[in-house]
This record gives structure tokens, C-alpha cells and sequence, in this order.
């Protein structure tokens, strides 16, 4: 009996050397590009462009050229501050939106929240101006609140909201209301407790937007001072000669803070990617 | 009765409650988002410099004007050409992978799923700027396949129009097929396994499998990916600017690069224009999302 099973093991193994082969190619091709950019950075623009793929010992030299030509700790300082900001504060706006069109749901709730959805259709590009415009005449321009006052309140956030509350118990609610508990103090004591996954998984993908905007920072943050990682990183390309090293040590410390959370919470940003389908 | 009354103050406290609860994200959207798409509008009619804009003679100016304004219409079609290209190649290679990836006697599983996953780790400037300098004229591509002998001498993939744009397409590809693998993923997952095994004992071949089973349940995922594809991919930005600028010559310009252009760029900028091309996408992704909510309709 084992001996038949271990032999059909093998032979479906056998056909699925197909799959193997495939998967390894894909997963090459996704991998490579990370792999070369960390090697670039450890070797000199000559050395990259002659087409070294192993690592060299250059990394400090261009590490001190990039700080020397480019506001580095700058930068990061100002990704991460406005990243970590518009997280935490989309996550409280958007997360009491969607338990308040879920659990107290009426007809004219649902009419506003089906007008709300349409906002998705509004593409970026076309707000843009009439932003940028209000945000100057608020003389909010490089500071944190442009940054993120157009991000907070999303459709795609307030949706997830809404869908994870679904498996809010309503019980718990009853009981908290005989307890004497208002409704805010049962929001922030119950709700949020109870949806720790949800809040993590759109704390992922929040984030990780946060930091990979480019267009709207481009247009608010006019000051140098202000500018934000990816910023640096493009400003770097835009020379007449680009060097190599310098610019892939950029892209290095651009792509690491995302990297980091990818790998330490992957489960977690997939359910974001998916979040508001279920 | 008395009790009564206490109750339905109750229900209206928590009424309350729950417009208070909802009030923030609403104001915000109203504000940064619709009032925002109303003033691009008003904008669009008018004409001249932001501090002194006056309505245009006729009213509709900008808006025929862009239809005779061969760069706009060169950023529409090359958006176009980006989009009939990628999104199916990309959707195919996503469902394919997510189907590979379900096989519950693969090995392996989560090392491949990560790797397949990890493009989504960057940010879009960075794997703009990685494959800016892989496909440079003095970068890795050109060495390989110099020393391969496919080409003899260094080529300018960047600086030929073809090339340029093909490379964005692969771009997108790699950055992409992850993130609309995952959706897949969990489509798949959400098949019962005994809808297989009873396939199986009816005869169907792997293939038929696929085609008659996988595809139709997963119809609402393939949907929704492909409307994010083409939302994104009308939207396309960050990749134009940083990988090829819009060049050579402007010619893989997308239509948010060249309003971006138009509107904070160098040289002479004009807000009416910009958004009247900007509200051109906005009609183009709204009625995306009609097409979609009476595709949606009719799925179950």
C-alpha cells in the first residue's frame, strides 16, 4: 500500500516537472532585476555597465556619493513621517466609516455610501489641479497634510471596512450597550480589539501606497526639504550621466522599508491587495 | 409608553452615532474628491494663466482643441496600444501561475509565491529606474546580448520608439502579474476541491478542466482584474516619466504624463487645457466602471 502511494507520488512529481520548470523561469525573471539592483549598488557605474553581476566592494564609495549629492536621511525621514501619518490616520477615518455603514445601516446610509463609491471612478490625474490650487491657497503645500489630506478617505478603504465588519458579532454590541458603554467607547474598545487583522492588512497596503506615490508629491512638495524617497531616487536618473552605483544605492534604500514589510508581513498585504473582495 | 419613548431615544442616539461615525470619511471625499472633479470641470472652460483665467471663447475650446492636438492624441493611442497589449498577456500569465500555484501536490508552493509576488514590493518609480539602467544603452541587456552574439553592437532600446515602448509593456508585466495573480489565488481557493474530483471521474481532461470549470467560477475575479487593469493602465504615470520620459521624441508618452506636463512641467503650462484632457480620462474611467457594474450584474 505505502509502496503503491510513494510510487503515484512520483509519478504525479514526473508530471509536474512542467510546472517546476515554469515556476523557476517566472520566479527568476521576478527575482533577478532585486538581485542586480543590490549587486549595482556594491560596484562602481563602469563596472555595472560592463555588465558585473556579482557583488563588489564599492557600496561605501557610492553610499558616501549619494549623500553627499542628495538629502538622503531627508528624504527617508519625510517617507516614512508622511507614510506612517497617513496610515494611521486613514486607518481611524475610514475604519469608523465602514462600522458605521455597517452596523447602523439604514436606507439613507446606504445612499450615501453608494455615492461614495463613485469617487472610484475619479482618476488622479483629474483632481490634481484643483487640488494642488486649494492645497497652495491653504498654504498647506510641502508639509504632511497636502501629502495626505487627498489619501485619507478612500472608497477602497471604507469598503474593506465595511466587508470585514460583517463578521463583527452583533452580540457583543448589545451586550456592551447594556453594559452601559456609549457607542464610541464601544467602538474603541470592542471594534477595534476584534478587527486587529483587518486593521493590520490595511495597514500594509496603505502604507506601502503611501510610500510609492510619486505623481501628487511630485505636484505638492516643491521644496527640496520636503521632497519624499521615490523624489530623490528620480531626481538622481534625471542627470545627464547617470551613475549606476549612486543610483541603485538609491533605488536600494527606496525599496528596503517595502521589502521589509513584504517579507515580514506577506500574508497580511495580500489580504490588503484583495481587501474590500470578498 | 413611557418606556417606549426612552427606546426609540435610544435608536435615535445610536442613528446619531452612526452618521457621527461616518461624517469624517464622507466630508473628506466630498471635498478632496467630488468638489475637486466639479471645479476640473468649470476649470476646463476656461483659458489663460492660473492667477487670471477667463472663460473660453467658444466655451467648448479646450475640448475640441484636444482632438486636433496631435500629441494628445498620439498619448491616447499609445496609452491604448499599452493597454490592449499588457492586460491580456499579464491576466493570462496571472490566472496561469495562480493555477500552477493551487496544485495541491506542488512543492515548493510558498517559495515560488513569493517569488512571483515580490515585483509588488516596489515602489513604481524604483523597478522604473531598475529597468531604465537593465535595458540602457551601456546596461546589462545590451552586454548579454552582445557576448550572446545576438546583436553585434550595443543597441538603444530606450532611445527607439518600438523597443521603448515594448519594454514598457514588459515593465508592466513584470510589476504587475503578481498582484493580479494573488486575486486568482484566492478565487481558486474558494472552488470546492470536490467540484475537481467529480470532474475527474467524469473524464475531463486537464485542460477541459480549466476552460469549463476554473474560468467560468473565477469570471468575477477576471472581471474585476481586468477593470483595475485598465483603470491603472489608464491612468499609466510613474513608468512613462521615469523609464522613457516620454521619449524618444514624446512618442510612449502616456495621457497623465503629458497633462502632468501641461500643467507643472517646464515651459508654458495651462490648467484649463490640462483639465479638460484630465476630464477626458475621467469620462473614459467612468464609463469603465458603468461597463462594470452592468457586467458585475448579470455575473450571478
Amino acid at each position: 500500500m505505502t509502496k503503491t502511494k510513494r510510487t503515484n507520488g512520483s509519478a504525479i512529481q514526473k508530471r509536474l516537472i512542467p510546472s517546476y520548470i515554469f515556476l523557476s523561469i517566472v520566479s527568476f525573471i521576478s527575482v533577478f532585476p532585486f538581485y542586480w539592483m543590490i549587486t549595482a549598488a556594491t560596484n562602481t557605474t563602469v563596472e555595472v555597465a560592463r555588465g558585473k553581476i556579482t557583488f563588489g566592494s564599492h557600496a561605501l564609495e557610492n553610499f558616501r556619493n549619494l549623500t553627499a549629492g542628495q538629502d538622503l536621511w531627508g528624504s527617508l525621514g519625510n517617507s516614512f513621517k508622511y507614510s506612517i501619518a497617513q496610515t494611521i490616520v486613514a486607518l481611524f477615518i475610514c475604519s469608523l466609516a465602514g462600522y458605521g455603514f455597517e452596523l447602523y445601516h439604514d436606507k439613507y446610509k446606504d445612499r450615501v455610501f453608494s455615492i461614495l463609491l463613485l469617487a472610484m471612478m475619479v482618476p488622479q490625474v483629474a483632481t490634481m489641479i484643483p487640488l494642488f490650487r486649494m492645497m497652495s491657497k491653504m498654504k498647506l503645500l510641502n508639509t504632511v497634510w497636502a501629502f495626505m489630506l487627498p489619501a485619507i478617505s478612500t472608497p477602497f478603504l471604507i469598503m474593506m471596512f465595511r466587508q470585514n465588519s460583517r463578521n463583527f458579532p452583533v452580540d457583543i454590541l448589545e451586550a456592551a450597550r447594556i453594559d452601559g458603554l456609549n457607542e464610541f467607547k464601544i467602538f474603541f474598545k470592542m471594534y477595534m480589539p476584534v478587527m486587529k487583522s483587518t486593521y493590520a492588512a490595511a495597514a500594509v497596503i496603505t502604507f506601502m501606497n503611501a510610500w510609492n506615490s510619486y505623481m501628487w508629491p511630485k505636484v505638492v512638495m516643491t521644496d527640496n526639504r520636503a521632497q519624499t524617497m521615490p523624489m530623490l531616487i528620480a531626481n538622481v536618473a534625471n542627470g545627464y550621466t547617470i551613475d549606476y552605483g549612486l543610483l541603485m544605492t538609491g533605488v536600494l534604500f527606496c525599496s528596503v522599508p517595502t521589502m521589509i514589510v513584504f517579507f515580514v508581513l506577506q500574508k497580511q498585504f495580500a489580504e490588503g491587495i484583495t481587501g474590500s473582495v470578498k | 409608553m413611557n418606556r417606549k419613548k426612552k427606546e426609540m431615544n435610544i435608536t435615535a442616539k445610536q442613528q446619531a452615532a452612526g452618521w457621527a461615525f461616518l461624517t469624517p470619511a464622507t466630508l473628506l471625499l466630498v471635498i478632496m474628491s467630488f468638489y475637486p472633479i466639479i471645479q476640473a470641470f468649470i476649470m476646463a472652460l476656461k483659458t489663460g494663466s492660473s492667477a487670471n483665467m477667463q472663460w473660453c471663447e467658444p466655451i467648448t475650446y479646450n475640448f475640441t482643441r484636444m482632438f486636433s492636438d496631435k500629441l494628445f492624441m498620439r498619448s491616447v493611442v499609445n496609452t491604448f496600444l499599452y493597454l490592449l497589449i499588457e492586460v491580456p498577456i499579464m491576466l493570462v500569465l496571472a490566472i496561469l501561475l495562480a493555477q500552477l500555484l493551487n496544485n495541491k501536490d506542488l512543492k515548493f508552493k510558498g517559495f515560488f509565491r513569493t517569488c512571483v509576488f515580490l515585483p509588488c514590493a516596489t515602489s513604481l518609480v524604483s523597478y522604473a529606474l531598475i529597468f531604465k539602467s537593465l535595458f540602457a544603452t551601456e546596461g546589462l541587456i545590451n552586454s548579454i546580448l552582445v557576448k550572446v552574439g545576438i546583436l553585434s553592437e550595443n543597441f538603444n532600446f530606450l532611445g527607439t520608439t518600438y523597443t521603448a515602448k515594448a519594454i514598457i509593456i514588459i515593465a508592466l508585466i513584470w510589476r504587475w502579474t503578481g498582484y493580479n495573480m494573488v486575486f486568482f489565488l484566492a478565487g481558486l481557493q474558494n472552488i470546492e476541491y470536490s467540484v475537481y474530483e467529480a470532474a475527474k471521474i467524469d473524464g475531463a481532461s486537464g485542460w477541459k478542466t480549466f476552460w469549463h470549470i476554473t474560468v467560468p467560477l473565477l469570471k468575477p475575479t477576471i472581471v474585476m482584474t481586468m477593470i483595475m487593469s485598465i483603470n491603472g493602465t489608464l491612468q499609466l504615470f510613474d513608468e512613462s516619466v521615469n523609464l522613457t520620459k516620454g521619449g524618444p521624441a514624446n512618442s510612449t508618452i502616456t495621457m497623465s504624463h503629458y497633462i502632468y506636463n501641461s500643467s507643472f512641467g517646464e515651459g508654458t503650462t495651462n490648467f484649463g487645457y490640462a483639465a479638460a484632457m484630465s476630464f477626458f480620462i475621467f469620462i473614459l474611467v467612468a464609463v469603465l466602471a458603468f461597463i462594470n457594474m452592468k457586467v458585475g450584474d448579470t455575473r450571478d
